[in-house]
């Protein structure tokens, strides 16, 4: 945890050097838009520049800004690193050749220190030599980025300015620099996906070194608990993925018998049988459920279905765990519902009318219809829709972490416990733990798992709903 | 259901379009509510008789007052310009204007001496006794075999597989496709060329043996060879079953037609022999539609 | 209709059928219906639960109590500063009333359990009232004090009063009895509730933490978000040359929109913390991690409404001589904000109420404090509900069903507003 007054002091300072920002482009949009004016003397001559003044003063603004304003990012990133770094490079030799844990904990209570708080432990004369040190060293380092960053902006605007002549194309510099922010924003998404790639298989490669492939594919156990001194009995937890990726998927399967079939049917009826009114205001009502945020489903399995369907399971005799997996898929389904609902709907609403004309036409009534020619002509669109709310059910999180258990069952009895992939990145997750351990890394080979299953799930679902909205246009 | 009543608010535009362009066109004229049919709308032996209809889409009266009987065994066509409410009427036969919201038909539709309007009387049954093909070919996403079979599965009219069989056959003989698919009865009735479609479209329509087959410019969507195709067709078929066809094309209400019905601004103008409408037309109207003044 | 002899075999079939095919269409209708209501009933017996379970969270019980604020213990020298008076023990003051009240009560486990009666936060609150007005310094007022939780449960009936009988608390109901009788115990509205950060004693826990949280993560997240979101919606729906770059962008953002958000939690602490070194469990991460997750949404809702533009806006103003760039920026990005901004709203809807991600990255330790900015630690709305859902005690049960009320209550506010926004403006061309 970041100690508040740094932050404090940090923020501040930000935001002195985004208003003084703010100040130098208002002054160069000005200046800009001036020096264009002037160098046709005039307004009167207006016409003898390329673009209008005040694309002229927009050049300059974003050669004052975007340069900064980078600089000040990339700056904000490596200053702590590099003041640690030097920081370290200060401190005697013993406490340098720490590992790394315990050196992150000093440097830690060195920043402590250098803020005025509290430490863990009593200082050592070091530490404190340290920790002045590093108050200097931020000091400087402010002061340095402040004054790097609004130098770069003046720079920038200054050389915009000079730039400045009435054949300069202002206009298409300015849409191209716009352009490529745009081009930026939009690769926002493939660097996203290239962020979760990365991100996942790295850790899980390094997973991979500890604890074979085949091991955590194959394994039928899974108790990730290690032993903290090495000569304890269980050494190495156990890290086989299969219980899990069944309790996902037993989970799974009850929400989708629970949301497919109601989902399903009451599109049908309100896309087909349902009055105006009642479908103006059973709609959005079932919409809701897709609203609400899956920790409040996870409170409801937790609080109220499970007991209920403990209870329920016990008075006809039943042993029914607290946590059992048909209280979290019972919850998990109806959550998808609206999923299931509103994309059957679009596909039914895509079937053209005319097969409906010809159904009809036939003296066929309205269920025949719907039965025999509308839901098969719907169905590869119907089959990408359940896919999709399976890939949902896969990766939904909140409501399993509530509800359903935490010990790795192999079973497919709905009434016992089990557990799920995304439970386990949870517990494996939450909590302090070090970075580097199987247990840690375990939930990035997880991720990376649901990441793989949901993507692949989706990409065949797109297909499928995309290849059937063809088909119909 | 929207997207009937879309098509049909803009055929009721593209009607009145070119009236606002050229408005010394007859289409403006109106004919009161009080006209009465030129011709014989009565024949001796009528499959359906209707007497007085009008239909509205809510506020819009699209069919006023239209008396017409449709004779037995014989090819009556509606023509008319778009928007005139042909397709309407046609609709009016079997009811399935019911699926359309807001829309409400009076008068009376006698077949077989009841009104089909009746609260007694089953749309299911009737539609079973008055089938319908469409304007654009609308196969099922089946295989060839089951759009047949569809009609006699869900009414019931094949004990067994082998009757199944018997009545796939037969109507897809009389609607002159068997020779062409009767080795791919498998394949998907969405591979067919269009006029293949359409004929298998009459073919699944007459599978439940109605007494009347109504046509909704069957062949407006179709090449010329594919139209002739089914021209035909129209003609063989008229031994065995009623036929009232709605089309655009006055050329072909003459081919495949004994009398012809002109409709113009939902009421029926004129009724009468096919060669004496398109010969010696009796109203105005029709004079000018049938030399292409309009339409 | 069966009159006439033109009826023909296969029309009898029919007519035969119909009885068992209507039998079939009523049943299938009946299910269509049955869904649906069943559908309803699961919304309403949502919300029924929670709203049951939470109402009663918005009044607290408190203690009506007689407390000499003596100044021999608050400021002997008479000094009324207030660092003296924050430095005095006033937990004696408070608990003197109830022994006085209760004489007969014998015993140290007895009179700790008589203690039991306050909130531990009742000191805090008479020194607070004394900081604010000194003068109060020597008197003996009658203050009303937070009462403990179990008596507020107890109050409200959400613990038996059977099962409190039976345990080693026994006789805090007679207590309670006799307060009740002498009118000193009445229910409050709850304002700690929402103006206080998260305490290990329920009836000292409140959202203002994590209301403060959600907020500033939210507004990382919408800063971010929509310049970005409708930035790359401009770019792919008006200047995009149609290639496999583009193709491989709108894969991408299909996709992501069904990424679990679980796994942009593993981006975030991977990225953002581990490798940026950015605060552990501060909504600044919280809110680059949620506008990675909503970025999909705002993008797809800002390109269906710059195609429901119609061309020729642009056409026009092309014609007129405008460049690409001020064509977009004039006349066709004005008309398509109504749409874009509901798109905005409903990912901040979704946002607000995301969770599992930002356990992630922390930010679901347990935080005192009311953060005053995006780098503090902080929590959010959704994760407070989480972690007191897993919290024993009774009154977490009833706290956490008002936490919920408050978060639907703003998320309904939210979709209220996108859909006036869109009825306001939408417009049929």
């Amino acid at each position: 945890m970041l100690p508040a007054e740094e932050t404090g002091e940090n923020g501040m300072q930000n935001s002195v050097i985004l208003i003084v920002l703010l100040l130098l482009t208002a002054l160069g949009y000005h200046l800009g838009r001036r020096r264009a004016l002037h160098s046709v003397g005039g307004t009167q001559a207006i016409r003898h520049l390329h673009s209008l003044p005040s694309y002229y003063g927009l050049y300059v603004v974003l050669w004052a800004v975007i340069p900064a304003l980078l600089v000040m990012l990339l700056w904000g990133l490596v200053q702590d690193t590099v003041l640690n770094e030097l920081i370290i490079s200060t401190l005697p030799p013993e406490m340098q050749s720490l590992p790394p844990e315990r050196l992150g904990l000093l440097i830690n209570d060195i920043h402590n220190l250098a803020v005025g708080n509290i430490t863990s432990e009593a200082p050592s004369p070091a530490i404190k030599a340290a920790a002045d040190h590093l108050r200097s060293l931020q000091a400087v380092a402010d002061l340095a980025r402040a004054v790097v960053v609004l130098a770069i902006a003046t720079a920038g605007a200054l050389f915009a300015w000079r730039a400045i002549s009435p054949t300069m194309r202002a206009r298409n510099r300015v849409e191209s620099i716009l352009k490529g922010l745009m081009v930026a924003s939009a690769m926002v998404a493939i660097l996203t996906t290239i962020g979760i790639v990365l991100s996942v298989l790295f850790e899980s490669l390094r997973f991979f070194q500890k604890v074979p492939v085949t091991d955590f594919l194959f394994g039928l156990e899974w108790s990730p608990q290690i032993a903290i001194r090495s000569d304890q009995v269980g050494a190495s937890g156990a890290f086989g993925a299969i219980p899990l990726l069944a309790g996902t998927l037993l989970i799974s399967f009850i929400a989708l018998v629970v949301a497919v079939p109601i989902g399903l049917m009451s599109a049908i009826y309100l896309a087909e049988y349902a009055s105006p009114r009642l479908r103006a205001w059973a709609k959005p009502i079932l919409e809701v459920l897709a609203g609400i945020p899956t920790v409040v489903y996870g409170f409801f399995a937790a609080l109220t279905v499970a007991p209920f369907i403990r209870n329920l399971g016990e008075s006809v005799g039943l042993d029914v765990s607290s946590e059992s997996a048909l209280a979290a898929g019972l919850v998990m389904g109806i959550m998808i519902i609206p999923f299931v609902s509103s994309l059957s709907d679009d596909v039914i609403n895509a079937v053209p009318q005319s097969l409906r004309d010809a159904s009809y036409g036939l003296g066929a009534t309205q269920s025949e219809t719907i039965r025999q020619v509308i839901l098969p002509a719907a169905l590869p669109g119907i089959m990408g829709g359940v896919l999709l709310a399976a890939s949902r059910a896969i990766g939904e999180t909140m409501i399993v972490v509530m509800a359903a258990g935490l010990s790795a069952n192999l079973t497919i009895n709905p009434l016992e416990a089990v557990t799920t992939v995304t439970v386990q990145i949870v517990t494996l997750l939450v909590g302090d733990q070090e970075f580097d351990s199987a247990k840690t890394l375990a939930a990035f080979a997880l991720g990376l798992l649901l990441f793989l299953i949901t993507l692949s799930l989706n990409i065949v679902a797109l297909r499928i709903v995309r290849r059937y909205r063809e088909q119909y246009e | 259901m929207s997207l009937i009543e879309t098509t049909m608010v803009g055929e009721e535009t593209a009607g009145e379009a070119p009236s606002v362009s050229r408005p010394e066109q007859p289409m403006q004229e109106d004919l009161g509510s009080d006209f009465q049919t030129v011709g014989e709308v009565r024949v001796d032996n009528p499959a359906i008789s209707t007497t007085g209809v009008q239909v509205y889409y809510g506020e819009k009266h699209a069919i006023r007052n239209v008396s017409l009987d449709i004779g037995k065994n014989q090819v009556i066509a509606m023509i008319g310009p778009s928007g005139c409410g042909k397709s309407t009427y046609l609709r009016c036969l079997n009811r399935m204007n019911d699926t359309i919201e807001g829309c409400r038909v009076e008068g009376e539709i006698l077949l077989d001496g009841e009104n089909i309007y009746d609260k007694s009387i089953d749309v299911v049954a009737l539609r079973a006794r008055v089938g319908m093909v469409f304007q654009k070919p609308n196969p099922f996403p089946k295989s060839i075999y089951d759009n047949i079979a569809y009609g006699p599965k869900i009414h019931g009219l094949a004990a067994n597989r082998t009757e199944l069989d018997e009545i796939v056959e037969r109507s897809l003989r009389r609607a002159g496709l068997w020779e062409e698919v009767k080795d791919r009865l498998d394949a998907p009735g969405t591979g067919l060329s269009g006029g293949q479609q359409q004929r298998l479209c009459i073919a699944r329509a007459i599978a439940v043996e109605p007494e009347v087959v109504l046509m909704d410019e069957p062949a407006s969507a179709l090449d010329p060879i594919a139209t002739a195709r089914i021209e035909e067709l129209i003609d063989e078929l008229r031994e065995n079953y009623t036929i009232a066809i709605v089309t655009h094309s006055m050329q072909q209400a003459a081919r495949v037609s004994q009398r012809t019905a002109y409709f113009h601004m939902g009421h029926l103008v004129e009724v009468g022999e096919t060669t004496q409408i398109f010969t010696n037309p009796r109203h105005k109207l029709t004079e000018d539609y049938i030399t292409g003044r309009f339409g | 209709m069966s009159s006439g002899n033109s009826v023909s075999p296969s029309f009898e079939k029919v007519q035969a059928s119909l009885a068992r095919r209507y039998a079939r269409e009523r049943r299938f209708r009946a299910m269509g219906l049955g869904a649906i209501l069943l559908g309803l009933s699961f919304v309403a017996i949502l919300f029924i639960t929670i709203i049951g379970n939470g109402y009663t969270a918005f009044w607290q019980t408190y203690i009506r109590l007689p407390v000499y604020l003596d100044p021999q213990v608050i400021d002997p020298q008479g000094t009324r500063d207030p660092e003296v008076i924050r430095q005095a023990s006033f937990r004696k003051l408070v608990r003197q009333p109830l022994r006085e009240m209760f004489r007969e009560v014998k015993g140290r486990r007895d009179k700790r359990l008589l203690y039991k009666l306050l909130s531990d936060d009742a000191p805090h609150e008479v020194q607070q009232r004394v900081i604010d007005d000194p003068s109060l310094i020597g008197r003996k007022v009658e203050l009303w004090l937070l009462a403990d939780d179990e008596v507020d449960m107890l109050v409200k009936g959400h613990i038996p009063r059977e099962t409190l009988l039976e345990g080693r608390k026994a006789k805090l109901v007679g207590w309670v009895d006799r307060l009740q009788a002498e009118g000193r115990i009445e229910k409050r509205f709850n304002v700690p509730f929402f103006t206080r950060g998260d305490s290990r004693e329920p009836e000292q826990a409140g959202i203002a933490g994590a209301a403060a949280g959600s907020f500033y993560t939210l507004l990382v997240t919408l800063l971010l978000s929509f310049p970005i979101g409708v930035a790359a919606a401009i770019y792919l729906e008006e200047f995009a040359p149609k290639n496999r770059l583009t193709d491989l962008i709108e894969v991408n953002i299909n996709n992501l929109a069904a990424v679990p958000s679980i796994v942009f939690g593993l981006l975030g602490l991977a990225v953002f913390i581990n490798w940026f070194g950015l605060p552990r469990s501060a909504p600044l991460v919280g809110g680059l991690v949620l506008t990675l997750m909503t970025l999909p949404t705002i993008i797809i809702a800002g390109r269906a409404a710059l195609k429901s533009v119609p061309p020729s806006i642009r056409e026009a103003a092309l014609g007129i001589g405008a460049s690409h760039m001020q064509t977009v920026t004039h006349h066709v990005l004005p008309l398509a904000l109504p749409g874009m901004l509901t798109g905005a709203i409903i990912g901040m809807a979704q946002a607000l109420g995301e969770t599992a991600p930002l356990l992630m990255i922390g930010m679901v330790a347990f935080i005192v404090d009311i953060p005053q900015g995006p780098l503090d630690p902080a929590t959010v709305l959704p994760v407070q509900i989480y972690l007191w859902a897993d919290s024993p005690e009774r009154a977490f049960v009833e706290r956490t069903s008002a936490a919920i009320m408050v978060l639907l209550a703003f998320l309904i506010a939210m979709n209220a507003l996108a859909i006036v926004l869109r009825r306001r403006f939408e417009r049929r061309w």
